[in-house]
């Protein structure tokens, strides 16, 4: 019963601070609201047995990417009001991507009503005595190990085209080079001079 | 009647119960909050050759309660500009978020509220939140301060979490499970700080950033900043923050213990070691930790902050990734990883 109960909770939080997420005024409450919709997908996962993925929901989407998202949304300087004027005129290309992704989740999830054959394809239950955590590393690490070293190769490859696009070099831009301080010694910066009495240097 | 001791043994006692522990908790973690603001005004007026707090009770032993009961009656401003539901929620985030890492610190072997099995992954996501506080803080204020103390602070945290987790990854990597109590227990013939010494100098500076102390307290810089983050906050929200910040000091430093120290582990398993109850010996360790947090902020200078992202991007991120190959390289060669054969 505390289950179901801690599910409804979960679930309803979820949902109504997805709705806030598009409807809130202000564009760091939006940000704020995707925030507390994270963590309570991962009071669902917790809730479905999933507690590594859950964890690693919370470590990296709501602890660094979403931070970095607040981060560059409170730097903005944007009038929403002045955003939401199209509204109406964009209303039917998002309420026709909306529709095909409903398509493509019942696809998804009811596939195996649709066609009973694609079933054997449903992902398998972990077995017993394995912490999910174990599983996943097994299914990752040692089963498909090189479709998963491709997949870091692409978004290796991704993020360095992107320092690549954005980088540029600025001139007169004076860094601190630690290796130039190191090997500066006393006799570089420092001359001792001994000096007559009334005759200056 | 019957139907009620039913439910009273169903629902109402465990729920009880685990009140009960929570509170068992929280408020000894609250009175080493308390204390700890006590611990380093003196610690730091022995280095500095004064006195500290002497006034306020026997060798100023009241002065933390004298502090809390000052903050608790001033009055609560809120700036007009101000963003009130954020600014209000911030300094309450950052207090629940340093409590709730509690549960599942394990204390003694067995003595751990939820003993789950992803417990170092709890840890590490919560105080990954603890950013938000900060960030929300600089943000609600509307002060061009605060808000600055709120974005380096961010950066900061964020940097410093990803050479954390890649220290965690080796300690794991030794263990063999993500479980606190078999992080503890893995080292009952060697403590981790021994074989993996340099990766655990890496993570207490890291949690020093992580926390924000000396010589990383940048976000609250008072010499550039004002305060920083906080500039805007009076009276009970403050408090609050304060508070948040010394429970998460001695959080990371129960983090460091259980992973590096050998938790409540004796330090040999000899007859007078072995009578001191584990709890102690969890407490000492604990304090031998915090009392390090409290040097290094008595000895260091403040780091500027080109330097602290430096350290933190090309300093401790390669070398921990570094370590983690080594390691693992190491284990795998010489048969030593868990689970392993041999």
């Amino acid at each position: 019963m505390i289950q179901g109960l801690a599910f409804y909770l979960f679930a309803c939080i979820t949902i109504a601070s997805a709705v806030m997420v598009i409807s809130a005024r202000n564009p760091v409450h939006s940000v704020l609201f995707l925030i507390l919709a994270f963590f309570n997908s991962a009071g669902l996962f917790v809730l479905m047995g999933a507690e590594f993925l859950a964890m690693i929901l919370v470590v990296v989407y709501v602890g660094a990417v979403a931070v970095l998202f607040l981060f560059v949304v409170m730097m903005l300087d944007i009038n929403f009001v002045e955003l939401r004027q199209g509204f109406l005129q964009y209303m039917p290309i998002g309420a026709l991507v909306g529709l095909i992704l409903l398509v493509e989740l019942i696809a998804v999830l009811g596939g195996h009503h649709l066609a009973a054959e694609t079933g054997v394809h449903a992902a398998a239950p972990v077995p017993e005595q394995m912490t999910n955590t174990q599983a996943l590393g097994e299914l990752i690490y040692t089963h498909y190990l090189y479709l998963f070293q491709a997949a870091g190769v692409v978004l290796l490859v991704a993020m360095i085209g992107a320092i690549v696009l954005t980088h540029r070099k600025r001139p007169g831009v004076r860094k601190q080079r630690i290796s130039d301080q190191v090997r500066r010694g006393p006799e570089d910066s420092i001359e001792v001079r001994k000096i007559e009495p009334g005759r200056g240097i | 009647m019957a139907e009620f001791l039913e439910f009273w043994n169903a629902y109402l006692w465990p729920v009880l119960w685990i009140i009960i522990k929570i509170v068992l908790i929280v408020v000894p973690v609250l009175l080493g909050v308390a204390y700890l603001t006590y611990a380093e005004r003196k610690v730091i007026g022995a280095m500095h050759l004064r006195k500290g707090p002497n006034v306020v009770g026997p060798f100023g032993l009241l002065q933390p309660i004298a502090d809390g009961l000052k903050l608790f009656l001033k009055e609560t401003i809120i700036p007009t500009r101000a963003n009130r539901g954020v600014f209000i929620l911030a300094p309450c985030l950052t207090f629940i978020l340093a409590l709730i890492g509690w549960a599942v610190i394990p204390f003694g072997e067995g003595v751990v509220l939820a003993d789950i099995n992803v417990g170092v992954l709890y840890l590490f996501a919560i105080s990954s939140l603890g950013v938000y506080g900060i960030l929300m803080a600089g943000w609600a204020g509307n002060s061009k301060y605060s808000f600055l103390g709120g974005l380096r602070s961010a950066a900061q945290m964020v940097s410093y979490e990803v050479s954390m987790g890649f220290v965690i990854i080796t300690v794991l990597l030794c263990v063999g499970s993500l479980n606190l109590t078999d992080i503890v227990m893995a080292q009952k013939s060697v403590w981790f700080v021994i074989p993996l010494l340099p990766m655990a100098v890496i993570f207490f500076i890291s949690t020093l950033a992580e926390t924000n102390r000396h010589p990383f307290d940048l976000p609250e810089a008072e010499a550039e900043l004002v305060t920083g983050f906080n500039v805007e906050y009076s009276a009970m929200p403050f408090a609050l923050f304060f508070l948040g910040e010394y429970a998460n000091m001695i959080l990371m430093a129960s983090l460091t213990t259980i992973l590096f120290l050998g938790g409540w582990l004796p330090p040999m398993d000899i007859i007078p070691f072995t009578w001191v109850p584990g709890p102690v010996w969890f407490a000492l360790k604990i304090a031998a930790v915090l009392f390090v947090f409290l040097w290094v902020r008595a000895t260091f200078p403040r780091y500027r902050y080109d330097q602290l992202m430096r350290l933190g991007w090309k300093v401790f991120l390669p070398v921990s990734l570094a370590a983690v190959v080594v390691v693992s390289g190491v284990l795998m060669a010489f048969g030593l990883a868990p689970g392993s054969a041999g």
